[in-house]
């Protein structure tokens, strides 16, 4: 028990004469709103007040305990941010590879220290530019990589054992992977130097990104080729991001987007120790998480707070995890995408900011911070500015680093972190009895569960109960034009007159003997990586490669649950 | 016919994957009393005009979050405009710049909603704009 007997009863007393005031006032002067409007923006109910009898049944070694120790809950690092400040790592990607290499070496010049890859819409569904499927997307949305000539313009200068690059890319991972590993070799760095991530993970696509390629069954066989290559020859690289950030943009709250998330990891876990027979603790470590950091300050702490408590449980009890490391959830976190304004758009600098402080509360350990123009497009050079130094201003001027994990103890935060936790095992279990994440996505049920919360939300901001400043409140007639960074249609004619002259230059028939190696791999069922890479190496191209899979696995097809 | 449902298409053109306006408006529409069809992401512009015929449908609804907007959406305008069907209203939304709107309403499109647009606005404007077929 977390408290003496004799304080709680003091406490329940001290509590009846408080709520007997608090019944006095709202009878003369009432509450600017109804009760059930004092809710998160997951439309979680918030009491008035929380105080020791809502902690009570807490156990402080069993539920808070310290940082590096079990639960896990104040975070993995003993020394908090002191060692380190979390990663700064700006997704980005635009136009180009030589754009997107320019983009990257600028904000390490201003003090990031990580690089994070955003690709264009072709690139990440596995077609190259030239591709029909791909008129009118080239360099829209992130950079275009076709081969590997793109890749090496990519990483230009950069250097890949010292600086960690995260890929945000997921049908084509292997590909894409492939293509840094080449990069790495033909630069002289060896496979163990390198460090960086690839999301890879296709259960929250099937959820909520929809970056679709082959059915849910073969989508996560090649996922556990890359744990199986990584576990073996990649060791400081992370093979999968277990994104919640998707499904969270897509509408689902905060519950859903932790539940859904973790037994997405769980699913993964279960899919390698079975598929590839490894010890969980030989991968377990690099699994890595991504999350989002919303609107509602305190849901967000105690969401990315329970996250870590329910993996290290997860990982020690359902899945016999002995490696310590193997009970840590690493993540990173970015701030709430859907929850900035077109309108009045500098506005989105203080929304991005108080996401990002509760990113950093909630403990995360890598963080990008939305550009406010990211709403309209692809962040410019001063908005992509503003968001970096937010980090550094919470990093270096606010204080937030300065203590670990500097809400624990308070009575509402920990209730609302019992609380995230308890709802999302209430879901985890369900989707075990269902069969897992595979068999629960095949029923619709998590993107079914998100379409009703987002749903209702709009609804919610429609009828005013929900506010969104700018929106629905606080409007204003005359908008203050930002710039808008455009991509200009060129990009798209001089992608391919690249593409076309590799395809000329390149020795098709290698090329072809690696794509057939390739093909029989995966009839195989043999282990992808290897194969990709010699492919890459060769030329081959991203949707050269992913052709081979959607013709050997099957192609899926959005089946367009709303 | 004057109680013919209106019967109307929510497509995603393109590559795009953001389908949470997509979505979140179908199940608007369908609460609205339209019959709704839904074309899941990913389709081409040949595939969005070919169903909308054959689904004969009065309205359709396109999608776009990608920036590829400029070139998809008169795309679905000009092949209906080719098969004989330009009496089927299109309309577009998602993240489209201001800038873009001529382009948008030159091509054809009669109506754009973006960010902030409320549910209820949107079904009074078709409403307001578009009868069934005969």
């Amino acid at each position: 028990m977390y408290f003496a007997t004799e304080v709680l009863t003091q406490s329940s007393e001290l509590r009846k004469k408080w709520e007997d005031a608090v019944r006095k006032v709202i009878a003369k002067n009432a509450d600017q709103k109804p009760e059930a409007l004092w809710s998160t923006v997951s439309d979680l109910p918030i009491r008035r007040l929380y105080g020791p009898e809502d902690i009570k049944d807490m156990d402080f070694v069993r539920d808070i305990g310290y940082p590096g120790q079990f639960p896990f809950v104040r975070g993995n690092q003993v020394t908090g941010y002191r060692g380190k400040y979390w990663t700064f790592r700006m997704f980005s990607g635009m136009g180009d590879a030589k754009t997107t290499n320019e983009r990257w070496h600028l904000l390490l010049k201003e003090g990031q220290t990580g690089l994070s890859t955003a690709f264009d819409f072709p690139t990440l569904m596995g077609y190259d530019t030239d591709s029909p499927k791909a008129r009118g997307e080239c360099g829209k949305c992130g950079v275009a990589i076709d081969t590997l000539e793109d890749f090496l313009q990519l990483v230009e200068g950069i250097p890949m054992d010292k600086v960690t690059t995260s890929m945000t890319i997921n049908p084509p991972a292997t590909a894409l992977w492939a293509m840094y590993c080449a990069a790495a070799e033909i630069r002289g760095i060896p496979l163990n130097k390198i460090g960086g991530t690839i999301q890879n993970d296709m259960l929250k696509e099937f959820i909520a990104q929809k970056t679709l390629m082959c059915p849910p069954e073969p989508s996560v066989k090649l996922i556990s080729d890359t744990v199986e290559f990584g576990t073996k020859h990649v060791p400081r690289w992370n093979t999968i991001s277990i994104s919640g950030y998707h499904i969270r943009e897509a509408g689902a709250t905060a519950v859903q987007e932790l539940a859904f998330t973790l037994r997405d990891g769980m699913e993964y876990v279960e899919d390698v120790i079975r598929r590839k027979g490894l010890e969980v603790d030989a991968f377990a470590p690099r699994l890595s998480f991504f999350f989002n950091s919303h609107s509602d300050f305190f849901e967000e702490i105690a969401k990315l707070r329970a996250a870590r408590r329910i993996w290290a449980k997860a990982m020690r009890d359902r899945y016999k995890a002995k490696d310590e490391r193997s009970w840590w959830m690493r993540f990173h976190t970015q701030t709430a995408g859907c929850s900035l304004t077109a309108q009045q758009p500098y506005n989105n600098v203080v929304r991005t900011a108080t996401q990002a402080l509760a990113a950093v509360l909630g403990g995360t350990q890598s963080l990008h911070t939305n550009s406010l123009d990211e709403v309209l497009c692809l962040p410019s050079d001063h908005a992509v500015q503003i968001a970096l130094r937010t980090q550094q201003i919470i990093a270096e001027e606010t204080g937030a680093a300065n203590t670990i994990d500097p809400l624990a103890g308070s009575y509402f935060v920990e209730a609302l972190t019992n609380e995230m936790e308890e709802k999302a095992w209430e879901y985890i279990h369900k989707i075990d009895e269902m069969g897992g994440m595979v068999a629960a996505i095949e029923k619709g049920f998590p993107q079914l569960e998100i379409a009703d919360s987002a749903y209702k939300y709009q609804r919610q901001i429609d009828a005013g109960e929900k506010i969104m400043v700018g929106i629905n409140k606080y409007q204003t007639a005359e908008e203050t034009p930002i710039p808008f960074l455009e991509i200009d249609d060129s990009v798209e004619k001089d992608q391919i007159e690249r593409l076309t002259a590799v395809r000329r230059k390149r020795d098709n028939k290698t090329v072809k003997r690696c794509l057939d190696d390739l093909k029989g791999a995966c009839k195989k069922g043999e282990n992808v990586m290897p194969y990709c890479i010699e492919a890459v190496k060769n030329l081959a191209s991203v949707q050269e490669i992913c052709d081979v899979y959607r013709e050997v696995f099957g192609e899926y097809r959005d089946p367009g649950l709303y | 016919m004057a109680d013919k449902k209106l019967r109307i298409m929510v497509a995603k053109p393109g590559l795009d994957g953001h389908d949470r306006g997509a979505r979140v408006l179908a199940r608007c529409f369908r609460d609205a009393g339209f019959e709704v069809i839904y074309t899941g992401c990913h389709q081409t512009p040949e595939q969005i005009a070919a169903a909308a015929i054959q689904e004969d449908v009065d309205i359709v609804g396109l999608s776009c979050l990608s920036g590829a907007h400029r070139y998809l959406f008169p795309a679905v305008v000009t092949l209906l405009k080719d098969k004989g069907a330009d009496d089927i209203t299109v309309i577009g939304g998602g993240i489209i710049p201001d800038q873009d709107f001529k382009l948008m309403f030159d091509a054809g499109l009669k109506a754009i909603f973006t960010p902030g647009a409320t549910l209820d606005s949107i079904v009074e404007w078709i409403n307001t704009n578009v009868q069934p077929r005969a």
